[in-house]
């Protein structure tokens, strides 16, 4: 990219506010894990916009890969599918599970317990 | 102060909106949807700080900085988002630099508009004491 249009760009975006997400809860989070101290002001800035990126990719992609678009609604299950068969959200596959039925599930607890007893 | 676990949620309302941005107009989100957007996008944070953390402490700093949080996110395979963070970060750091000055230049002005009126009030003293004086002598001479 050239100079003039790294300006342009930088015009644009100083001229509309910098971020949407609230920069003090972020750095609540932030400070929740251990071992970290102290944060600059940029790093904490970054991390903001970093998390409003992540959100809008999530959503989309989420939204493009499933059968929302036939319903027109992106649903709590193309999430989770995202989740668990793009590398990049494999770091959300514990707090997005896919949900099965109740009856499948205790089936499947049932032939454990019987793959148990047979030990 | 006690971390109730609300705290370390991202507010609802403004998470909708960019959800909203990014989904083509008349796309609707599930409420579901939208709070495991939500939990997801503070995992993501934690998930953030912790590598940049890393780069950080590797580099025997204390300090987490602007180059921790673009490296932790390259390693975390979000590499498109690195140049739209490079411009925003550009953008940021200008329009800290104008607030800086605009405050400075507040505070030369104050100082300034000080110094004016404390001269303005010391003429005026010496302006009474000249008027007490040639009374007296009147009456002197009387």
């Amino acid at each position: 990219m050239s100079e003039k249009n790294m300006e342009e760009k930088v015009e644009q975006a100083t001229n509309s506010k910098n971020v949407s997400l609230p920069m003090s809860r972020v750095r609540l989070i932030m400070k929740s894990s251990p071992d970290v101290s102290c944060i600059n002001q940029d790093a904490l800035f970054l991390t903001t916009k970093a998390t409003e990126l992540f959100v809008k990719h999530l959503a989309l992609s989420s939204y493009k890969n499933g059968s929302g678009k036939e319903t027109n609604t992106l649903s709590y299950s193309d999430l989770a599918n995202a989740a668990e068969e793009t590398e990049t959200f494999q770091f959300l596959t514990d707090i997005l599970p896919k949900k099965i039925l109740a009856r499948d599930y205790l089936k499947s607890l049932e032939e454990m317990k019987k793959d148990d007893d047979n030990l | 102060m006690a971390e109730r676990p609300e705290d370390l949620n991202l507010p609802n309302a403004v998470i909708t909106r960019i959800i909203k941005e990014a989904l083509p107009d008349g796309v609707n989100v599930s409420k579901e949807a939208r709070r495991a957007i939500s939990q997801a996008a503070s995992i993501f944070v934690l998930y953030a700080t912790s590598c940049a953390n890393n780069f950080a402490m590797k580099a025997k700093r204390k300090t987490l900085n602007a180059g921790d949080v673009m490296s932790a996110v390259e390693e975390m395979e979000f590499e498109r988002f690195l140049q739209p963070l490079r411009e925003a970060l550009e953008a940021y750091k200008k329009g800290q630099k104008g607030k800086k000055e605009a405050t400075e230049q507040k505070r030369k002005d104050k100082e300034k508009q000080n110094t004016d009126e404390n001269d303005k009030s010391r003429d005026e003293e010496e302006d009474e004491q000249e008027g007490e004086n040639e009374g007296e002598e009147e009456d002197v001479e009387n």
